[in-house]
């Protein structure tokens, strides 16, 4: 599959993605941990892809949405931002709510 | 022209800027001494207005596409209106600390 289809799958298929550097548990950018660590604290499930360990995605996704740097959240397959945009969201409590829209969305159906 | 000044130039020929902050915070990361790396912008424009953050990051994206392919690793951005700034008693947010993950850019 091409690249940029793997990755249209990857933001439709799970209501709230983020590709960062690292995982989660163990992030290798302070941008990166930050952003997962706000999308936690929304209190859903969310995935993540790793960029460090996917090349081919690493290379690409910065041309899928024209967005030139990492992490990049989607919410129902729009991207919401990189980091200072998703930590203000969360800030202000718009992305909570978004967050747990997505995940009703996805259990609903 | 250093990659610091380039960036300035570039946003204050581009946008009406009221209020620019162009910080090199390179040294806090897994670079060499006196590397122009990582920065943070703190920017507060007009052209803001009307805008939400994903078009304002774009638009700044944009103005800044040669640095962000080939010149530094990382840009936090931080866009506000005139009265955004005021209303944030003219306070932009801290940046992360590295994790040493990625040397390359």
């Amino acid at each position: 599959m091409d690249v940029l289809d793997r990755i249209k799958q990857q933001v439709e298929e799970n209501p709230v993605v983020i590709y960062m550097k690292g995982t989660p548990q163990l992030p290798q950018c302070g941008f990166s941990s930050r952003t997962a660590q706000a999308l936690q604290e929304c209190g859903e499930e969310f995935a993540y892809i790793n960029v460090l360990a996917d090349p081919e995605i690493f290379q690409n996704l910065p041309r899928f949405a024209d967005w030139p740097t990492f992490p990049q959240v989607y919410i129902k397959g729009e991207l919401v931002g990189g980091c200072d945009i998703t930590l203000e969201l969360f800030q202000n409590g718009q992305l909570k709510t978004m967050v747990q829209e997505a995940a009703a969305t996805k259990s609903a159906s | 022209m250093n990659v610091q000044s380039g960036i300035e130039k570039k946003l204050i020929d581009n946008l009406n800027t009221s209020h620019l902050e162009v910080i090199n915070e390179s040294n806090n990361h897994n670079v060499p001494a006196g590397s122009e790396s990582h920065f943070k912008l703190v920017l507060v424009c007009d052209d803001f207005e009307g805008k939400n953050l994903l078009a304002r990051h774009r638009l700044v994206n944009k103005i800044l596409e040669d640095e962000l392919k080939n010149k530094i690793h990382a840009l936090a951005m931080h866009t506000y209106t005139n009265s955004e700034w005021q209303q944030k008693n003219e306070n932009a947010p801290k940046s992360p600390p590295c994790l040493g993950g990625s040397k390359e850019g």
